[in-house]
């Protein structure tokens, strides 16, 4: 569901694929309600391993991170810092996982190519970027941790989940008809090294 | 004070400052992030750089580290002969990081290779890690302190090139690796460059280069030249803070330099996040200690 508050435009989970039609590359958008951090050896033991994923992501998020997490006095834990991680390790296991979990919304940092593209558009998804290193921003988010499972991945891997409010900015890098914010970026961006790197090459003939 | 007690004193204070360098940048960073964020148009760029402040003040506020990944600890040293704690020194710098893994806290980051399981604590063979510069006739001791996270740590490269290749080829390198690898590094960033004859002479000189204070130049003219050169020609790539597009890219371009071979031009670039984690702290043989990174500084 989508609810607009002080100008935000806010995705609540369940999140279902008619709220994600008008949301564009580019666009800042925050998220209530289900979080997990979901990264490496996760993606690896639901798609490679075909193991199911014990905390329920469907219409929900996951956070490609590895958090700092300080275990309580009865049992459970406090969010310390929580920030992304590259998203790109996950691109070649990220069509899998989409089909096989039902999650709508993954957040992480930097772009991710055509298997996360195709997950986008077939299955109803988008990609976001959380911008990395604001972790205490992100960590004060967090209302409340409610399950921890694979906790023999260790702290960064385990699966955190989490009950957020607002959590974000977070920026569309691919929509869900497959639009591809970094890609179209870098494009531009090889363009202007060529150009620069020519202007560098002029001025920096020392062997001569 | 006995030996073990100095040395006691010594760990304690570099157990503070590298749980305080994980909360707080140093002055230099601070104040380039400002001036970036101040001459930024595009809105996107505006709104990340303001999570950025908001992010640094409330890790202040908590006290909790301002970014998940604390990284793998690194430190420089430049110790005198004559400080006193020299035999000392490397073993109390990896209590010191045990001791600012727990009361940071910090993130476990240090994964030990082919038995492949984490130790828990941030230190294993060889981490953190420790590069010696002995100075004669001196018994002050100059620390920098770095953490090194995974998403800066990965851009790094290193590769001899042919003379023929010249300084064009150095420009080529560093600039590819912006584009390809730079975007996922956390821009706005700091690269550092080395140019010297092999690869770890090269890739040596490109760490130490991100140790010196954003806005200083290489005294060499032709050097200090070619960093403003690359330090435009980044910029003007217009990758923006996260990579997602702005008017600046970098922090700064830091070049540091031997001589070489005649047959080979070693060069590397190693890059460091927005986040730049940089500590720096000077002993004098008493243990009276001056903090150089950052200002109001009070160590627990």
């Amino acid at each position: 569901m989508i609810e607009i508050r002080d100008g935000k435009k806010i995705l609540v989970t369940p999140v279902s694929s008619e709220d994600l039609k008008d949301i564009r590359i580019g666009d800042i958008i925050y998220l209530s309600g289900s979080l997990t951090t979901c990264r490496d050896v996760a993606h690896r033991r639901v798609v490679e391993e075909g193991r199911p994923i014990p905390v329920d992501v469907r219409d929900c998020a996951i956070f490609h991170a590895g958090p700092i997490i300080r275990p309580l006095e009865d049992g459970r834990f406090e969010m310390v810092s929580v920030g992304p991680t590259t998203s790109m390790r996950m691109e070649k296991f990220e069509y899998e996982f989409v089909q096989a979990t039902g999650v709508r919304v993954i957040v992480g940092k930097g772009g991710m190519k055509e298997n996360t593209e195709r997950a986008c558009r077939e299955f109803g998804a988008i990609h976001c970027v959380f911008p990395a290193g604001n972790a205490v921003a992100a960590a004060v988010t967090v209302e409340e941790i409610v399950q921890a499972e694979w906790r023999d991945l260790g702290m960064p891997e385990t699966l955190w989940n989490c009950r957020v409010k607002e959590f974000g900015p977070l920026i569309v890098s691919i929509d869900a008809q497959g639009n591809n914010y970094f890609e179209e970026k870098k494009v531009v961006y090889n363009q202007r090294k060529e150009e620069q790197l020519e202007k560098v090459c002029r001025e920096v003939g020392f062997i001569r | 004070m006995s030996k073990e007690g100095m040395a006691q004193a010594m760990l304690d204070t570099m157990a503070s400052f590298i749980a305080y360098t994980a909360k707080k940048l140093p002055d230099d960073v601070n104040a380039k992030l400002e001036e970036l964020s101040r001459k930024e148009t595009f809105p996107l760029a505006r709104t990340i750089y303001e999570t950025m402040f908001r992010n640094q003040e409330l890790a202040m506020e908590l006290n909790r580290p301002s970014c998940q990944d604390t990284g793998v600890l690194q430190f420089w040293v430049k110790c005198g002969t004559a400080f006193p704690l020299i035999n000392e020194l490397e073993g109390l710098l990896r209590e010191a990081v045990i001791k600012a893994t727990q009361e940071a806290p910090l993130r476990h980051n240090s994964v030990e290779t082919f038995d492949e399981y984490n130790t828990g604590n941030n230190v294993g063979k060889g981490t953190p890690t420790v590069w010696w510069d002995i100075v004669p006739h001196c018994d002050t001791c100059e620390i920098y302190t770095y953490m090194a996270g995974g998403g800066c740590t990965l851009p790094g490269h290193a590769m001899v090139l042919m003379p023929g290749e010249g300084y064009e080829g150095v420009a080529k390198f560093v600039l590819d690796r912006m584009t390809s690898y730079g975007l996922n590094a956390c821009p706005p960033l700091l690269v550092g460059v080395g140019v010297a004859t092999s690869l770890e002479t090269a890739a040596l000189l490109s760490k130490k280069a991100l140790m010196r204070p954003i806005g200083s130049h290489n005294p060499n003219q032709r050097a200090a030249k070619m960093e403003r050169l690359l330090e435009d020609a980044i910029n003007a790539i217009g990758l923006g803070p996260q990579g997602m597009g702005g008017n600046a890219s970098v922090l700064g371009i830091h070049i540091e330099n031997t001589a070489r071979h005649p047959s080979t031009i070693g060069v590397a670039v190693n890059v460091g996040c927005w986040s730049h984690r940089r500590g720096h702290i000077r002993f004098d043989k008493d243990l009276n200690y001056t903090i150089l990174s950052h200002s109001e500084v009070k160590l627990a």
